[in-house]
């Protein structure tokens, strides 16, 4: 079958399984940013944004997106010109493995696009549910503050935050 | 080595050189890659925890369209070996082969499929005919050595390959003895006496990547395995062993992988790579979440008893640890987590007279493995608790106690030459030591001496409390771990570093950079790491036993220094100064300095060597072996609420302080100890493997199994105390898993100080909290028996 969806800004035709996850569909299609954990939607490696909202796509068919706009790490920056959240996040040393940077970028910046300006239980609120094994999530909660002033003087400088 | 102090790139905190690009996504993991024509592999696991395959008919299996290949024992090699990933030859018995006609835990291996599709391989599973005969488990580790005991190893030839006690007929995995002085004779004299036996629990290290292993053979008809692993180097020549194939048909590639905290030390790579080796195609396989849980590796249980035997000042006159783990189905680190439970907490506290005992023993469970802290988790435990109970009989602050007993700088411990991995050890006298520091900064930092005993005798039914402990461990095995670097110039006075070691996510690679940098002189852009590669890299041990920035690093210091050397050969030629005046030069950030202020270029360097005048590749090697294993040390406080109603713990607060030398990285550094010590909360309070009466894991998903998240997080306190250790590049030694091993200990204290009550078996469930508060028998080891399922 076809899935058709807005993904990172482009809209796609995607050819999918009747029965495939969103997380085959996606990393099939080259998202790889969109990380295998649990595949029970406990760990938050697979998250991505589904108009907005972060969401496990390890528990969501291929299907039940069809006609949404889809958002995943690639579609937040590149190395190039990096989103302030990964930079925040590689200032902070919040990255050892990486493994579930990609989903937490995605809900920090789900958090922050509803509020600008958060505290740090808004934060541990909004990264609750996405794993990390490595950090002590310490230096994720500080990148995301940091991130967030960072966008915050963006958009005061008139840059518009992304 | 000379002080090399002032630093210019060490001590600093760069940004972790892969950082950006896993940030941004980049296809950078094993299974970001796809390769055409790739097969899907999964495996069919026993359901039972003991029993032989009398008949196995992969015949339907084989029928279905899509498979492409379907092995059973009957079609691989018959090679015992060791998944262990060690050094050779390994301290682990060989008592495990690809495939066996014996099942021996619920999740070992029965078959593997390779089919188009992972749809299909899965499909194809429930096609393979087995039948069994099922076989009594041994189930309780206190039990495995009973006469007449079920004998889990009774293949005839299962054997140790170094000269060390192994009988399988009584399900011993491994077995280690020392005594120092006359412990019992001490003990008998000594006017205070303290008792203590505690258990550890299984638990699972759970990266969040699960193991991922891709093989295909290249167009020269080589394995190539992409695989999450820790240990390259040993997984190219254990696969090669139970694959039967050379060595130098093999090359192991180590992508960016999602973490491994001593789970991806297991060379379990073999069965795909016979999978491609059989069918000529690419072969991916990937554990489930619950397969990771289960059928990968876990922590050896354990019980430990430790008895103290001290004088009236506190002085330790005899110390004594008698330690049982349970290895599981397979002796996978049996032996060396073992000795580690005496060699990692015994040299702490000098004392003439010591005596330590350790078997590890069979049993049809999941099977114990390498896991962060490796025996010191299970030791620190019962001699920290030892430790507080003994400062009470004495009546002294237990922060004091600590104080005027560890070991100093200068000391020496008989510890350390009797007992290595495996073998004896290694004389050694500890060059750094800045534990009073860590006391000292620890206490302040968590209010100890207004928070302890505060609510011991309150009515408060939410009760605070305090505890603490001291910590050691080593860096690297001494004359056992090796480690070795290569550098080589580039045209632009950029230096290719490259690697045996092996970053998990540690950041080793930056921190490898930043060492080669500071000993050349040049910033950390102009070297570019490329690591864990067997067919480009030189030999690594590997990510294990805390050995990378303390020994690879070394490696990589004298690699530096010898391509330095060769830089400032041909700057003298270029500056017209005879070959005498080269130790006039001097190296900053990518020039050469003479003595008259004139500047060579790195990048004029390299164009001359390259190109010009005498040309030569700037280029070195170097290895590195230690003898010695410096420890780090740490002191930790916790403190917790504990709700007397509900027996429910909550860790409030956690200082870490910890002498790691010099931190190359600090942010890296705090980094480990932040990770360490919230996996080792979590291990304390939630983290429990559970079977029931058949040997079968009842919660194998996080779901069931609960590991921290952020709304978990008590607040955290990271302190690192510098020291300089002479013998580690830059006074470095290690820091990744000393923190690991505090929280148990730290905890249970805190939670004495709080209500009055000792816990001995983690974790400390509000259920335990709460039988151990009305004086009712908790839980014992293996609680989960006792309350299976049926």
């Amino acid at each position: 079958m076809k899935l058709t969806a807005t993904i990172n800004g482009v809209r796609r035709t995607l050819e999918v399984a009747p029965r495939a996850l969103l997380i085959d569909a996606l990393r099939d299609a080259g998202y790889t940013s969109v990380k295998r954990g649990c595949e029970t939607g406990d760990c938050g490696a697979c998250t991505v944004l589904v108009d907005g909202v972060p969401l496990a796509s390890c528990v969501v068919f291929a299907g039940q997106v069809e006609g949404r706009v889809l958002t995943t790490v690639e579609g937040l920056g590149t190395p190039d010109r990096p989103h302030p959240l990964m930079e925040a996040m590689v200032d902070a040393g919040a990255v050892q493995c990486g493994f579930c940077t990609p989903g937490m970028i995605l809900s920090a910046k789900a958090l922050l696009d509803e509020n600008p300006d958060p505290t740090a239980a808004d934060v541990k609120d909004a990264l609750d549910g996405h794993l990390c094994r490595c950090t002590g999530y310490v230096k994720q909660i500080e990148a995301v503050l940091d991130a967030a002033a960072r966008l915050r003087t963006r958009a005061a400088a008139g840059g518009g935050a992304r | 080595m000379s002080d090399p102090r002032p630093f210019r790139t060490v001590g600093t905190s760069p940004r972790k050189v892969d950082a950006l690009g896993m940030a941004a996504g980049a296809a950078a993991y094993v299974d970001d890659v796809a390769i055409s024509g790739m097969l899907h592999a999964k495996f069919l696991w026993s359901p039972h925890a003991h029993a032989r395959i009398t008949r196995i008919d992969a015949s339907r299996a084989r029928a279905l369209p899509g498979v492409v290949c379907v092995l059973t024992h009957h079609d691989v090699p018959r090679i015992l070996h060791t998944t262990a990933g060690q050094g050779y030859p390994e301290p682990s018995p060989y008592d495990t082969l690809m495939l066996d006609s014996k099942v021996r835990y619920v999740g070992d291996r029965v078959a593997a499929v390779a089919a188009e599709t992972r749809a299909i391989a899965e499909e194809a599973l429930g096609l393979i005919d087995v039948e069994y005969e099922v076989l009594p488990p041994v189930l309780d580790m206190e039990r495995a050595m009973d006469p007449g005991a079920p004998v889990i190893h009774d293949e005839p030839d299962a054997r140790a390959v170094i000269p060390v006690p192994y009988e399988p007929q009584r399900n011993l995995a491994g077995h280690v003895d020392m005594q120092i002085g006359d412990p019992e004779k001490a003990f008998a004299a000594a006017p205070v006496q303290v008792d203590v036996t505690c258990h550890t629990h299984y638990g699972q290290h759970t990266p969040i990547e699960p193991h991922v292993t891709i093989c295909w053979l290249d167009a020269d008809n080589r394995l190539i395995i992409r695989t999450s692993t820790q240990v390259p180097f040993h997984v190219r020549r254990i696969v090669a062993q139970s694959c039967d194939i050379p060595v130098r048909r093999i090359r192991v590639i180590k992508p960016r992988i999602g973490g491994g905290f001593g789970v991806k030390q297991e060379v379990l790579e073999d069965l795909v790579a016979m999978l491609a080796l059989k069918t000529g195609r690419p072969v991916k396989h990937e554990y489930t979440r619950a397969e990771e849980f289960v059928s990968s590796r876990t922590r050896h249980p354990s019980r430990v008893r430790v008895r103290l035997g001290l004088e009236a000042d506190g002085k330790p006159v005899a110390i004594d640890l008698d330690v049982l783990t349970n290895t599981g189905a397979y002796g996978s680190h049996a032996l060396t987590v073992a000795c580690n439970c005496g060699s990692k907490t015994l040299p702490l506290y000098p004392c003439p007279n010591v005596g330590f005992r350790a078997d590890s023993v069979y049993t049809n469970l999941p099977v114990g493995g390498a896991y962060r802290g490796y025996g010191a988790t299970q030791a620190a435990f019962p001699m920290e608790v030892a430790m507080d109970i003994a400062a009470e009989r004495l009546g002294v602050d237990p922060v004091e106690l600590r104080r005027k007993i560890h070991i100093r700088e200068g000391q020496g411990s008989d510890v350390f030459r009797a007992l290595g991995e495996g073998k004896a050890g290694v004389v050694q006298k500890i060059g750094s030591c800045k534990l009073d520091e860590c006391l000292d900064r620890g206490a302040v930092a968590i209010g100890w001496s207004e928070k302890r005993g505060r609510d011991r005798h309150s009515p408060k039914l939410v009760k605070l409390g305090v505890g603490m402990c001291a910590l050691m461990q080593g860096s690297s095995i001494p004359e056992i771990d090796m480690g070795a670097a290569s550098l080589k110039m580039n045209d632009d006075g950029s230096f290719n570093l490259l690697v045996g070691a092996t970053d998990l996510g540690t950041g080793s690679d930056t921190v490898l950079a930043q060492i080669a940098a500071e000993a050349l002189g040049v910033s950390l852009d102009h070297v570019i790491v490329y690591s864990s590669d067997t067919d480009l890299t030189p030999f690594d041990v590997g990510a294990y036993a805390s050995s990378t920035t303390y020994l690879s690093g070394e490696a990589v210091r004298k690699a530096a220094v010898i391509v330095r050397g060769q830089v400032l050969q041909v700057a003298a030629e270029i500056l017209g100064l005879p070959p005498g005046d080269v130790d006039q030069l001097r190296t900053e950030a990518g020039e050469v300095i003479a003595p008259d202020a004139r500047r060579v270029t790195f990048a004029q360097v390299a164009l001359r060597s390259l190109y010009d005048a005498d040309q030569h590749q700037i280029a070195s090697f170097a290895s590195h072996i230690s003898h010695a294993s410096p420890p780090p040390f740490a002191a930790h406080f916790a403190e917790v609420e504990v709700d007397t109603e509900t027996g429910f713990c909550r860790v409030v607060k956690y200082v870490a302080a910890v002498d790691c030398g010099t931190a190359i990285n600090p942010k890296l550094a705090e980094g480990q100890t932040e990770g360490a010590v919230l996996n080792g909360i979590s291990y304390a309070l939630t983290e429990e493997l559970l079977f029931d009466q058949a040997g079968r894991c009842r919660n194998p998903s996080f779901g069931h199994y609960k590991i921290f998240s952020t709304r978990d997080l008590p607040e955290m306190v990271t302190i690192h105390v510098p020291s300089y250790e002479p013998t580690g590049p830059y006074g470095a030694k290690s820091v990744s898993e000393i923190s690991i091993n505090g929280p148990l200990p730290a905890i249970a204290n805190a939670i004495y100080d709080a209500i009055g009550v000792r816990l001995f078996q983690p974790p400390f469930t509000p259920e335990r909290i709460l039988a151990a508060l009305k004086g009712v028998a908790p839980p014992s080891q293996p609680p989960s028996l006792k309350n299976g399922s049926r």
